[in-house]
């Protein structure tokens, strides 16, 4: 029982993984989107319908905004196919994104940002 | 979860932004638990793939023929008001997925390193690499393994402390310490931007 199961694809086939084909294959969005773990997006409800039920699922559960780490959280899809399928949507115009500001553009944080940060933390 | 966000058909643009702090510290040391302990949500987790080449990128190309490793990172969300999120990162505790700190804390507001005076080595690295990269943080020593072998003078000798970084005694597990721990950080973040 030296194989017992051969496969029919070997290592040169590359990664035969899942969340892989959730993306047709994709390695990388085509869309040049700057996209963090903490871009927030929202669904832009307009009626499109999407058929592709991966899409479907994102487009739902961002009525409300979500980062992109929520999305891949809820999916249990890894960070990187969860951008790709995001990008998808913002390219269609499905959903709406905000990235947070370039540390590059803001050199100091924004006073009123870490106060309000301070203030929603001693509410809690 | 249903204050966040207006509905969106009504908004031109998507009017809520999000900020995030680390928390970070060796393995083993409370960083889900802090997480659990103030996040509105159970903790999360998100995975993200990485080769032991040591290049974590969204480019996922060029995987085949490398050993690739999933990284988990559990986190948190603290809705602070209409238009504001918070993000509460546990850092990963093993020192080898540390190349992927670097987009973990790029943006990030501050850092929570939390240390254990059991094995008060374990959270050198974690300041290390906060220091180096002049992300300003506060040194949280856990104790709620029940005994303190050090003082919070002790800590900072140990750990080289610069004079100016907060550093108090916590436990993680109470929600009330917790909120401690990110006020100081908050409140610190705020003296350093006025400093500026």
């Amino acid at each position: 029982m030296k194989h017992g199961r051969e496969s029919w694809y070997d290592d040169e086939a590359g990664p035969l993984v899942r969340p892989y084909t959730v993306t047709r294959g994709r390695t990388r969005s085509g869309h040049g989107l700057d996209l963090d773990m903490i871009t927030l997006v929202v669904s832009n409800a307009s009626g499109h319908t999407v058929v592709d039920p991966e899409y479907a699922q994102i487009l739902r559960m961002c009525r409300y905004p979500l980062s992109i780490a929520e999305v891949s959280a809820k999916l249990g899809l890894p960070l990187a196919v969860i951008k790709i399928l995001i990008a998808d949507l913002i390219e269609d115009g499905l959903l709406i994104f905000r990235s947070p500001p370039s540390p590059l553009d803001t050199e100091t944080p924004d006073m009123d940002i870490l106060q309000a940060v301070l203030d929603g933390i001693r509410r809690l | 979860m249903a204050s966040v966000g207006s509905d969106p058909r009504t908004e031109p643009g998507l009017g809520t932004s999000a900020v995030k702090v680390l928390i970070a510290g060796g393995f083993g040391v409370g960083k889900t638990t802090m997480v659990a302990s103030v996040s509105e949500v159970a903790p999360l987790r998100t995975e993200e793939r990485i080769s032991d080449m040591g290049g974590k990128v969204d480019d996922l190309g060029g995987v085949e023929g490398k050993n690739t490793t999933t990284v988990a990172l559990d986190f948190g969300r603290i809705t602070i008001n209409e238009s504001l999120i918070l993000y509460l990162f546990g850092t990963p505790g093993q020192e080898r997925f540390w190349f992927m700190w670097d987009e973990l804390s790029l943006g990030a507001l501050g850092a929570v390193v939390l240390a254990d005076t059991r094995r008060l080595d374990r959270c050198f690295a974690a300041v290390d690499y906060f220091e180096r990269r002049q992300i300003p943080f506060v040194l949280a020593v856990n104790n709620f393994f029940g005994e303190q072998r050090y003082t919070v003078d002790e800590v900072r000798d140990a750990a080289d402390l610069d004079s100016n970084v907060p550093i108090m005694q916590c436990d993680v597990r109470q929600r009330e310490s917790s909120k401690v721990v990110l006020s100081t950080l908050l409140e610190h973040l705020m003296t350093m931007a006025a400093q500026r």
